[in-house]
């Protein structure tokens, strides 16, 4: 194991947060105070409660979600998408690393920012409203697998893409409507039986579930379901990683 | 001495079908400076880059230092830096973080000590703490070769080192080559010019169409392809070459007063003694005697052009 090589990675990746410290910092604490405005403030003060949960702590666990989730993604697919763009990939192809090194250093760097802004948005919203943590050990579980599962599956979008836009496609197209529709400001039994059931086809569904469980103690699918749906997608993106250093696809020709 | 890097049948067909590599086989010796001198798109980057690991070779084998380079890429890599054709450099990141980062990669434990020299002797210390896209063209190069040599290579290879560069800049490059084969730095240099493989390497490797036409001591391959021109100045001008003279293959130039014999060096006779005594006969009065040796460029045409005929 190349544990240098990993450091090596990491380090710069975080130097690239570090230099925006200021950015990355302000932009998850101005959006999610804008969201507790518009929905806690405005629209929550319409809605009582949510299964004995105030409306605005209820969205809390949705909102880190959402921006961990784009966030893992955003800053994991950028990481490797960058050097290949600019070309100094050529130093992690000719470099004595072997697939998991390379992963460890942007996905373990990636993950690690998404962790950051989550925790900052947790504590903004502390600011807010009256939160409570039942199980702080699996909230910390949970957004630990979430944030590592999906900067693996923005480092794959990273090495698909071929230029700034398909960048952003994934993102845009597939990741920000799933949140949205994955139970993020609403439980899933407040929608029409049809739709209960369409849900259930949307992963993220699974993984807001179970992280509101461990706020609230409340879901709306079993906890050890959501447990094995994330545990499952980060395999699934582990393996299509592995596939793509072994077949050099898009990356070593 | 035994090879550093053993090249077996080296072939390379890109995924669109096109065959850079039809089949290498080349020893390189550990100290030595090797030029690989070829035209746009003859192979050589894509040879470096198979022996790199940037791309996969379709057949054959590469062994640096007797590890392969697909099955212990770990040990073979380590040996190697490697400094791209392309000027690549993250833009935002300080000299001394990239030189840095790049020892990290390979796996070596952080030596400031050891960057400092290696910055001092590029010229490249005072600007330690400047980012990357501050710098002009020719100190990125240098924190290119810097980056390679951050994590103490035994080979270097060099794509392109001086294409684009000034002619200052390029003998500046070409010191720095000298000072690391005096450290026992094997070097491996890609040019089309042929003046830069003239100038500083032992061997020379010439290809072209993906396959490597000869690999030489630069001096052998001078010498053996090496044909010398005489060139006789006479004293009065003359309407044609004389026919007592048209045994020796013999140019007369347009204004008549320069006779240029072309001869072979590596023959056992150069015939100049029988030209210059018929000369003598045919009553020819010389004013200067000339001889011009051919250069490595003359060499290489002549190559490429019986390789294509």
């Amino acid at each position: 194991m190349n544990l240098a090589a990993v450091k090596a990675i990491y380090v710069s990746e975080m130097a690239r947060f570090f230099r925006t410290l200021a950015q990355s910092f302000l932009s998850p604490v101005i959006s999610t105070s804008l969201y507790f405005v518009v929905f806690g403030a405005a629209i929550g003060s319409r809605i009582d409660q949510v299964e004995g949960v105030a409306y605005g702590a209820f969205i809390v666990p949705g909102l880190v979600m959402l921006s961990v989730m784009t966030q893992a993604i955003s800053n994991a697919s950028f990481g490797i998408y960058f050097p290949k763009f600019i070309g100094t990939i050529y130093e992690l192809l000719s470099a004595p690393v072997n697939f998991l090194e390379i992963v460890l250093g942007f996905v373990g760097a990636a993950a690690t920012k998404a962790l950051f802004i989550g925790v900052v948005i947790l504590g903004t919203a502390a600011l807010f409203v009256d939160l409570q943590i039942l199980h702080p050990f699996a909230m910390m579980a949970f957004l630990v697998l979430t944030c590592t599962s999906f900067a693996l599956f923005g480092f794959i979008i990273g090495i698909w893409a071929q230029n700034f836009e398909q960048l952003q496609l994934i993102p845009l197209l597939v990741v920000t409507p799933l949140v949205f529709l994955g139970g993020s400001f609403y439980s899933i039994s407040m929608l029409p039986p049809v739709w209960q059931t369409i849900t259930m086809f949307n992963p993220v569904v699974y993984l807001i579930s179970g992280f509101r469980w461990a706020f609230f103690g409340i879901a709306d699918v079993p906890v050890g379901l959501s447990l094995l749906a994330i545990s499952g997608f980060t395999v699934l993106c582990l393996g299509a990683v592995w596939m793509i250093f072994r077949t050099g696809w898009r990356i070593r020709n | 001495m035994s090879p550093i890097i053993e090249i077996r049948d080296l072939q390379k067909t890109y995924a669109g079908g096109f065959q850079a590599l039809k089949g290498v086989t080349l020893d390189i010796d550990a100290g030595e400076i090797l030029a690989l001198l070829g035209p746009n798109g003859a192979g050589k980057t894509t040879l470096i880059s198979t022996i790199c690991g940037i791309t996969n070779p379709s057949r054959g084998t590469v062994a640096v230092d007797g590890h392969d380079v697909v099955r212990s890429y770990r040990q073979a890599r380590q040996m190697i830096g490697l400094v791209p054709q392309e000027i690549n450099l993250e833009p935002f990141t300080t000299v001394i973080d990239t030189v840095r980062f790049s020892r990290g990669l390979f796996g070596k434990p952080r030596d400031d000590a050891y960057l400092e020299k290696i910055l001092r002797q590029l010229s490249l210390w005072d600007k330690r703490s400047a980012r990357t896209m501050e710098l002009s063209g020719g100190m990125k190069r240098r924190v290119m070769i810097a980056k390679a040599l951050s994590h103490e290579p035994r080979i270097l290879f060099l794509d392109e080192p001086t294409a684009g560069v000034d002619v200052e800049l390029r003998k500046e490059m070409w010191d720095v080559v000298a000072e690391l084969k005096a450290g026992g730095v094997t070097i491996i240099l890609t040019t089309h010019y042929i003046e830069e493989a003239e100038a500083i390497a032992d061997r020379v490797g010439v290809i072209n169409g993906g396959e490597l036409l000869l690999v030489e001591p630069k001096a052998d391959l001078m010498r053996r392809m090496g044909q010398k021109h005489l060139q006789i100045e006479l004293q009065d001008t003359l309407p044609e070459i004389p026919e007592s003279l048209n045994a020796h293959d013999l140019e007369l130039d347009p204004e008549g007063h320069i006779l240029r014999y072309t001869y072979d060096t590596r023959k056992e006779r150069t015939g100049i003694t029988g030209l210059l005594t018929d000369i003598a006969a045919a009553g020819l009065v010389l004013r200067d005697i000339q001889t011009q040796e051919s250069s490595l460029e003359d060499i290489f045409v002549t190559l490429v052009k019986e390789n294509a005929a």
